[in-house]
């Protein structure tokens, strides 16, 4: 019997996945649904022996099954230029075999997206049934685990300081220091918290590791609770990834012999992106309102109901098997580039022909990853501006594109890598109308904890319209002869981005998170370099 | 059984759990559609909080609303990864055809970024919108 590998990943799903697995069903062959190959434009992608059709329609599946010479056919050719349909609409009458030749883009892992990648984190994708403990423990699941227990928890701490591994979600803070504060650190109970709240637009690694290798990231919960001497884990995850909360309940259920006596519960978000925020996520865990928390005291000192705490983004926590696995510490720290030490999942998205997953060494250029990887854009019009690290990373102008991914070369460029994804706009988008954007997204998600960021980014919306307006006249209050200190010939639009300006240094340094201290990279990012988008 | 006796049910299923509200605020949004002042009262009861405690939480997060919609929702993404592969152009074609009997609501963020326009429905997700796919969808609602 012919057994179909199909992706079971959100993405395929709404790309229409469970009607082509249903057809395949239908006509006697037999489905296996795997973890998604983060090949995006290809899905819903179908495996036969090795061998990748997609975008796959049902239309498309009886001409897939009807025995022809493809299989020896050369890569990638035609189904990379095949424009994505849109679900739920009538599909056109069943093409030719023509057709569906085009879609064959031969064996899957000699596809050029693929072949140039180093999957660590993302080793198992496309390869097995995320909810398989059988496939799990055949392609060395359980490994890292079973030697941090039998090593001293200082040890494991050590491993993962020298692997160089920095924590994914953002800030990069070294894993092993953070763990190491913990495990040193006193209190009745301690928790590990992993923070799978990716509201950034642009990411989806954490969700498609959540959705295709959800061992992984139990697994390295598990290694975190025997190196700090944690009893209970969580797993935070924002309520709009329902497929990634299901996958994981149901392997937090099958998992609890192997991690035990490691407790650990999935908890749902409730639509705040701010709760990403580690002290904001705590507090909702709590029962709270997500409001941000002043720090110190650090959450490795007193986080979860006061107790020392290791908060940790899914994709640090899913890098840890390997690196405890034997060798893996040394395996990984030989991998990056600077002080950026292994692998970063990076997430190619927006306005682009080939977005997906692409996991490489850190240090690759950002041309390479918009041009070379990701295809240039969808719609072929030249690319404008691309944005790096989700709503709060800068803008980056096409004559920045030589920046090598990496923490510090970034922050050196007045921008972040943050959780590592990339949205590519094409030069219909309108830059000042996307800083508008981050002053508003800013507003309407602010916790309302501190005034720069609850009261600034509202003003910031203003501001920026002003500006758009060509600055403004003076209003009634004004010209009132007593006011001999205000502007009695009402605000050019110079003075207005200088005020903005002034602005965005009062959020960057006087924010107590991120949201309201980054939302000034978007903005004066679009304002440097698109100045004429603001007029 | 009152719809009080059922949230103390709720109340008291979640009652072994840290950090219990968050959980119990689901279960009834999802059982009642919202989380209305009723509600809080009794949560509050259970959980020997204030009753401002409680409607703090509720009022700070999105998913919790204050009064039942009875109409089907379909949540249309528009962060920046959908607007540079052109949401914006759909949401005028999506609120026309969603008319009253349907609420078009703003999400940011489905993890699609790579295959936008991006909407959901109940817990199915719909990728690459077009103007007539997505008026579709908000149809089918």
């Amino acid at each position: 019997m012919t057994v179909v590998r199909i992706s079971d990943d959100a993405l395929a799903l709404a790309c229409g996945a469970d009607a082509v697995a249903a057809e395949f069903a239908r006509l006697g062959c037999k489905v296996e649904r795997v973890s998604s190959w983060g090949m995006h434009w290809l899905e819903p992608l179908v495996e036969i022996d090795g061998v990748g059709w997609g975008p796959v329609g049902v239309s498309d599946v009886a001409a897939i099954l009807k025995p022809s010479p493809l299989q020896g056919r050369g890569l990638g050719e035609g189904a990379v230029e095949q424009a994505p349909r849109p679900t739920d609409i009538p599909r056109p009458p069943t093409p030719s075999p023509e057709g569906e030749r085009e879609k064959c883009i031969g064996p899957i892992v000699d596809h050029p997206f693929l072949a140039r990648q180093q999957r660590l984190t993302f080793a198992r994708a496309g390869k097995t049934r995320p909810l398989s403990l059988d496939d799990y423990a055949a392609t060395g699941g359980w490994a890292g685990l079973d030697r941090a227990r039998s090593l001293p928890p200082e040890q494991v701490c050590a491993e993962v300081t020298a692997s160089g591994l920095r924590g994914r979600g953002g800030a990069g803070f070294p894993a092993g220091i953070k763990w190491e504060t913990v495990r040193t650190a006193s209190g009745p109970r301690k928790y590990i918290v992993c923070n799978a709240d990716e509201g950034d637009s642009g990411t989806f690694a954490d969700r498609m590791l959540m959705e295709g290798d959800p061992f992984a990231l139990i697994e390295g919960m598990a290694i975190a609770a025997h190196a700090v001497g944690a009893q209970v884990g969580y797993i935070y995850v924002r309520s709009e990834y329902p497929h990634a909360i299901a996958k994981l309940k149901s392997a937090l259920g099958l998992a609890e012999l192997p991690i035990s006596p490691f407790r650990c519960e999935v908890r749902v978000g409730a639509g705040a992106y701010v709760c990403g925020e580690e002290t904001s996520l705590l507090n909702s865990l709590e029962g709270k309102r997500g409001e941000v928390r002043a720090k110190p005291p650090l959450p490795a000192i007193e986080g979860l109901f006061g107790c020392p705490t290791v908060v940790n983004n899914v994709l640090t926590l899913a890098a840890v098997p390997h690196i405890l696995a034997q060798g893996g510490s040394t395996a990984y720290s030989a991998l990056g580039f600077a002080r950026s030490k292994g692998t970063m999942p990076i997430q190619i998205a927006g306005n682009v022909k080939h977005g997906g997953l692409y996991e490489t060494a850190f240090g690759v250029t950002l041309r390479e990853l918009v041009y070379d990887i990701g295809g240039g854009t969808a719609s072929g019009r030249p690319v404008k501006a691309v944005q790096v690290g989700g709503p709060l990373g800068a803008y980056l102008h096409p004559d920045q594109f030589e920046i090598a991914f990496d923490y510090e070369a970034y922050t050196a460029a007045d921008a972040l890598i943050g959780h590592g994804g990339i949205v590519v706009f094409d030069d219909t988008a309108d830059m000042g109308n996307m800083a508008r954007f981050a002053m508003e997204f800013c507003a309407a998600e602010s916790c309302g904890k501190c005034t720069p960021c609850r009261i600034g980014a509202v003003r910031g919306v203003e501001l920026i319209d002003r500006i758009r307006a060509g600055g403004r006249a003076a209003d009634a209050v004004e010209a009132l002869p007593q006011m001999h200190n205000a502007a009695q010939h009402g605000r050019s639009t110079s003075d207005e981005i200088a005020l903005l300006e002034d602005l965005c240094e009062t959020m960057k340094f006087g924010s107590l998170c991120a949201l309201g201290g980054f939302t000034p990279y978007p903005v004066l990012s679009a304002l440097r370099q698109w100045p004429e988008d603001f007029a | 059984m009152t719809i009080d006796e059922r949230l103390a049910e709720i109340c008291a299923e979640h009652g072994l759990l840290e950090g219990p509200l968050l959980p119990i605020l689901h279960a009834v949004q999802a059982e009642f559609g919202c989380v209305d002042a009723e509600a809080e009262r009794t949560i509050a009861k259970a959980l020997n909080l204030s009753r401002a405690e409680v409607h703090g939480v509720v009022s700070f997060y999105h998913d919790f609303r204050p009064a039942p919609d009875s109409r089907p929702e379909v949540q249309l993404c528009r962060a920046e990864a959908c607007q540079a592969r052109g949401v914006e152009a759909l949401v005028s074609a999506a609120e026309a055809a969603a008319g009253e009997r349907v609420r078009v609501s703003t999400v940011y963020c489905l993890g699609l970024c790579s295959a936008g326009p991006a909407a959901r429905l109940g817990d199915r997700l719909h990728a690459r919108l077009d103007e007539a796919a997505l008026v579709a969808l908000v149809r089918s609602a």
